[in-house]
């Protein structure tokens, strides 16, 4: 972000009437159960995928699919937090909120890509990171900020494409990447505006209101230089549209491949935010 | 260690006691009131207890009190002191906040950073500060801790920090955020220069500065009874309408579930730190 790079051009304040969403209403929008899923996204984009089980640690997390696949002709490691559908998938993912298993099984694919110099792809739809006493146990802040460290220096090319809600240090986790996408109406927020709401105002009624001050919209992101491109969501969900999001992968993907400063310009794609 | 401190109240009960205990203006002298036993303690002698209870509870303690405390006298020299945020969302009400915070701590930021020594040994040293937002990391305390990790790394000198903070800070959305991946890469390089950190962790360390700087030190210690953990405690019980374990997310709740390698009491803290620097030195 540039010293005078404020977001208030990001704001989308008072345009719900004229067809453009509001923050809330993309907040709305992105969490809706009917938007494609981190594994519609596997299924559509890659192809031959090995899903790899477990953090060999304690267990496997559902909330979190991993596995490896090939993006076009390039074997890829792919990691998707997963929401599901119906009701009882949803149940069994629990909701797309991942526990510590789902952090370090990632971290541990992550790892394995980096071995054999696969790039790995990551599609980030949470809420947040599971908010339970056996998270809690079993080290869920440890966990994630493992990943933020580990991440910062993996050596092959990471990209993360946030696809639904981008809920806080647990979509963090997954970020911390050398391109960060937004599909149009996902969120990527530091709280949700409804927590946001209710610490600051005590009203979670307020929360549309949070939502706007919170400017955590793709657009949002984007002016405050946190994510690199917004993908259009035209025919979301239909060939046409994984199709073009595939073709843009593999570009990144390349691209990114043959670049000899990638670690140096990942430690300054987030070293620069903030700075003073 | 832990078992030494099992007579402390779990941290539920301490909560509803009220855990900022008022300063007590009776006739005579001012005292305050311990959360977890009740007594009455005069100030002069709180203060000559490194404002610890004979029952073994801590008080917080303001940043640059911490660094007194630890680092040899006159030796701190602050680093980057003065940073201001430039309130990037334009957050309504932010700005009001920082100037109470501001005038309830007497510091500009949440972060204490600079360099000193503890027993003639140079180490970069942090404190958080607790007044100040509750040490809550914008982009401020984001930017002081990596670019103290930066120096340490540059000069080749270990880093100790006293955590305390109630994780990201919303107002600053994003950015905020943001923060723990850049702390986060600063840790990194720190660490894969083959220097030491060494974090303590003091009451209340969670959220996003849990999930970031907080579990990445080499050595991570806590203070007694201090809250140490993610979500936060209220935040789980709504979430999954059950009730917590006794002392749940305290620092012997942590310790025993293998997140943290010891707890030191204040009043052995700055024999314990220069013990360990030294374990370190090459
Ligand atoms: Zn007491």
């Amino acid at each position: 972000m540039s010293r005078s790079g404020r977001a208030d051009a990001g704001k989308t304040g008072g345009e719900g009437e004229t067809g453009i969403m509001n923050a809330y209403e993309k907040v709305m929008t992105a969490r809706d159960g009917g938007r494609p899923t981190g594994s519609d996204y596997i299924k559509n984009i890659f192809t031959g995928f090995a899903e790899m089980h477990g953090d060999r640690r304690f267990g496997d997390d559902p909330a979190v699919i991993g596995g490896i696949a090939y993006l076009g002709e390039r074997p890829v490691t792919v990691i998707a937090v997963e929401k599901g559908h119906s009701a009882k998938e949803r149940a069994y993912r629990n909701f797309g909120a991942p526990s510590p298993e789902g952090y370090r099984k990632a971290l541990r694919l992550m790892k394995q890509a980096e071995k054999f110099g696969r790039p790995v792809i990551c599609f980030v739809d949470t809420s947040g990171a599971f908010c339970g006493s056996e998270a809690e146990e079993r080290g869920q802040g440890q966990a994630i900020a493992e990943n933020l460290m580990e991440l910062s220096t993996l050596c092959v090319p990471v990209i993360s494409v946030v696809i639904g809600e981008g809920g806080s240090g647990g979509a963090l986790a997954l970020c911390v990447a050398d391109r960060v996408w937004m599909l149009e109406n996902a969120v990527y927020s530091v709280i949700s505006p409804e927590g946001c709401a209710s610490i600051l105002w005590h009203e979670p009624g307020r929360a549309a209101a949070a939502a706007e001050n919170l400017c955590l919209t793709a657009q949002d992101a984007q002016t405050l230089g946190v994510i690199e491109e917004i993908v259009s969501e035209e025919d979301l969900g239909e060939p046409a549209f994984y199709e073009r999001l595939r073709e843009r992968l593999e570009e990144t993907a390349e691209e990114l491949s043959a670049d000899p400063e990638l670690l140096a310009a990942r430690y300054e794609r987030f070293r620069k935010i903030g700075r003073l | 260690m832990a078992e030494l401190f099992h007579f402390l109240k779990p941290k539920n009960k301490l909560e509803e006691g009220g855990r900022a205990a008022a300063v007590q203006q009776d006739d005579g002298e001012p005292e305050k009131v311990c959360p977890n036993c009740r007594k009455h303690i005069p100030m002069s002698q709180l203060w000559a207890d490194k404002l610890v209870c004979d029952c073994g509870y801590h008080f917080r303690m303001k940043a640059r009190q911490r660094i007194r405390l630890i680092a040899d006298r006159d030796s701190f020299r602050e680093l980057y002191a003065g940073l201001e945020t430039e309130d990037p969302l334009r957050f309504p009400g932010y700005r009001e906040k920082l100037e109470t915070a501001g005038h309830a701590s007497g510091e500009s930021e949440g972060v204490v950073c600079g360099t000193a020594q503890i027993r003639k040994q140079a180490v970069c040293i942090f404190a958080m500060e607790p007044q100040f937002m509750m040490g809550s990391m914008g982009s401020v305390v984001g930017e002081k801790i990596t670019a103290l990790f930066e120096y340490a790394a540059r000069e080749r000198l270990p880093v100790v920090g006293f955590l305390v903070s109630g994780g990201a800070r919303m107002q600053e959305g994003l950015v905020s955020l943001m923060q723990m991946a850049k702390t986060s890469a600063a840790v990194k390089r720190h660490s894969d220069a083959g220097l030491l950190y060494i974090a303590v962790l003091t009451d209340p360390t969670t959220g996003g500065v849990t999930a970031s700087f907080g579990m990445e030190a080499d050595i991570i210690a806590a203070e007694p009874g201090a809250t140490v953990g993610f979500a936060g405690a209220r935040v789980i019980e709504q979430t999954t309408r059950k009730a917590l374990p006794k002392g749940f997310q305290t620092a012997e709740f942590t310790l025993r579930h293998g997140f943290i390698d010891c707890i030191i009491p204040r009043k052995r803290q700055r024999g314990a730190l220069a013990a360990l620097l030294a374990m370190h030195c090459r």
